[in-house]
């Protein structure tokens, strides 16, 4: 029992490691890019066409494989990056390559929901164009693109299950071991318990976050 | 280089404004001026002509109305004077500047010198009011407490002291465009842009608001330009008004001019609304020819602004039996302008004659038709 309770927490520790840091890389990285997605394209602010049709592809391409095989996919490159294909870190690489563009993608749909007259209002009073993308664009999408980083998180605690599989560790790698290749229900239903737990959690975290943001309604 | 170019120039354009707006608050001297101005959307099914050939004067110090329906080009047209939209043909001058040529650099600099409010107000839902005042300022790298000073400033012009922490969300509409016009104001602008600034709210905040509007014209002695389609806006607070069709220029003049005697059918059309139509009653027993020689003629008598109404000399100029119907005359920029619809006794012989004396005392006469007399 107590040996379970051990596994389970270092389980649970690996996930919300590999999680956490491919999530903040995806945060990082996925801004950025969605700010490109949506000022490059047709009207933008930085309206930049054949730039804005290439990232788009790049994106949709990433987004279009499915994980297992992407991970599968990546591994010479993982190992070029951590030196190993096993393990925590190595799962970090493949996680934050399919968050980045997925969350781009979400955190696009809030940029481009804001209202254009805020952007024609904020030429109007003189911002430069990173003005607008750091004083308009970005505090006005904010509610949504925390709920899209939320959504991304529960999608990567999803993914994380499927590196763990292969040999990342984590609470997959519990599950499958344990509960798949021993048919032990007890360890299964725990984890599932506990990852019910989590993500509950996070989302829980985030949609509060998202409304305390929001000004929209008084 | 270019720096130190607008360094220099700006003191030399601004100087005529702020000296003495009290002195000689509409000035000769013109501030906007187009030329020729042309704009040209390449739609999907083919090319759209927004504007073509406006010419258009605007005096410094007045508030200058743009009406027309929707889709004439007002908006277009009031967005080339900050570049919002740059015209295909044609310039846009301010202070006989062209600003066509300007760079993203000196376009920055244009704007501040001109204020912009709109329909929706356009307020950051994620900043307070005085935050979204502030906001002119912190991208223009105003130190804080200057910000600060400003916005508390412009927070009392506009009468919403109170409000500094509050979200635009917390706002009625006639408080949100307050807000808007407070952060028009934060860059002490030459010209004022209103772009349907009342179109969003009910008769009594507009009311409030146009106020709000002419006050901040007398006190800070700023251009300012509008666009409606509402001619009671015009009516209320401008000085001169163009009317635009299709996108061109179909009457333009003082606005007790085209008020009084509008030329265009647009005109007509948009003035309409303000108009009393005949009473019903008189339209039931109105003829159109005169049917018995005692009859009595049913005269529209028109003031276009052109000279002061004197009653006892019209009457006297009628005749002894003329019966009031129905009159409404206002004041536009102190000019009477207006109509009386009276029935006189005019016997068939002598009409010419009664027209004649009329038209010695008001600016027009009509004879709408005939009613049997009683």
């Amino acid at each position: 029992m107590s040996l379970l309770i051990e596994r389970l927490w270092q389980g649970l520790l690996d996930t919300l490691t590999m999680v956490g840091v491919s999530a903040a890389i995806a945060l990082a990285a996925g801004i950025p890019l969605a700010v490109l997605l949506v000022t490059t394209g047709r009207g933008g602010i930085f309206e930049a066409p054949r730039l804005n049709a290439v990232v788009g592809t790049i994106v949709n391409l990433f987004r279009s494989i499915p994980f297992l095989i992407l991970m599968v996919a990546l591994i010479p490159f993982t190992r070029l990056i951590v030196g190993t294909t096993y393990g925590v870190w190595a799962a970090v690489v493949p996680l934050t390559i399919a968050a980045t563009p997925f969350f781009a993608r979400i955190a696009e749909v809030s940029l481009r929901e804001v209202d254009h007259g805020l952007i024609e209002a904020a030429q109007a009073m003189g911002c430069r164009r990173w003005h607008i993308v750091w004083h308009v664009l970005l505090p006005e999408a904010l509610p949504g693109i925390v709920g899209g980083f939320t959504i991304t998180i529960v999608t990567m605690i999803n993914s994380s299950a499927m590196a763990g599989a292969i040999g990342a560790g984590g609470l997959g790698d519990l599950a499958y071991r344990y509960g798949y290749q021993r048919f032990d229900t007890q360890v299964m239903v725990t984890v599932i318990v506990v990852l019910v737990a989590l993500v509950s959690l996070i989302q829980l975290g985030g949609d509060r976050l998202a409304k305390r943001l929001n000004k929209r309604a008084s | 280089m270019r720096v130190a170019n607008i360094a220099l120039q700006q003191p030399a354009v601004r100087q005529p404004e702020p000296a003495a707006p009290a002195a000689e608050p509409k000035g000769r001297d013109i501030h906007l001026r187009f030329v020729g101005v042309g704009k040209t959307y390449q739609a999907a099914n083919g090319p759209v002509r927004a504007l073509r050939g406006i010419d258009l004067e605007v005096r410094r110090g007045e508030i200058f109305g743009i009406i027309g329906r929707s889709g004439a080009g007002k908006s277009s047209l009031l967005r080339t004077i900050n570049r919002l939209e740059r015209p295909t043909e044609g310039q846009v001058l301010i202070d006989g500047e062209d600003i066509g040529a300007y760079d993203e650099e000196r376009l920055v600099l244009l704007r501040r010198r001109v204020g912009m409010i709109f329909q929706h107000f356009n307020l950051m839902s994620a900043k307070t009011v005085g935050q979204n005042v502030e906001l002119p300022l912190r991208v223009a790298g105003v130190p804080r407490w200057e910000r600060q000073r400003k916005v508390a400033e412009l927070l009392r012009l506009v009468g919403l002291e109170g409000k500094r922490d509050a979200y635009p969300a917390q706002l009625s509409g006639g408080q949100k465009q307050r807000v808007g016009i407070a952060r028009a104001l934060v860059h002490d602008p030459e010209i004022l842009l209103c772009d349907e600034a009342t179109s969003a709210l009910d008769p009594e905040t507009t009311q409030s608001i146009l106020a709000l509007l002419r006050e901040i014209n007398r006190r800070l002695g700023l251009t300012i330009v509008l666009i409606t389609h509402e001619m009671a806006v015009i009516r209320e607070i401008c000085d001169s008004v163009v009317v635009l069709e299709r996108g061109e220029v179909v009457e333009q003049g003082p606005v007790w001019r085209v008020f009084g005697d509008p030329r265009h059918a647009v005109t007509r059309t948009l003035l309409s609304p303000l108009q009393q139509a005949l009473p019903e009653e008189l339209l039931l027993k109105l003829q159109a020819q005169r049917q018995r020689p005692d009859d009595r003629v049913v005269l529209e008598l028109r003031y276009t602004g052109e000279r002061e109404p004197d009653l006892a000399a019209l009457i006297g100029g009628l005749g002894t039996e003329v019966t009031l119907l129905a009159s409404s005359i206002e004041r536009i920029q102190g000019r009477a302008l207006g109509r009386l619809l009276v029935t006189v006794r005019g016997p068939a012989r002598s009409q010419d004659n009664l027209l004649q004396r009329a038209r010695a005392h008001v600016d027009r006469v009509e004879v709408l038709g005939y009613v049997a007399a009683d």
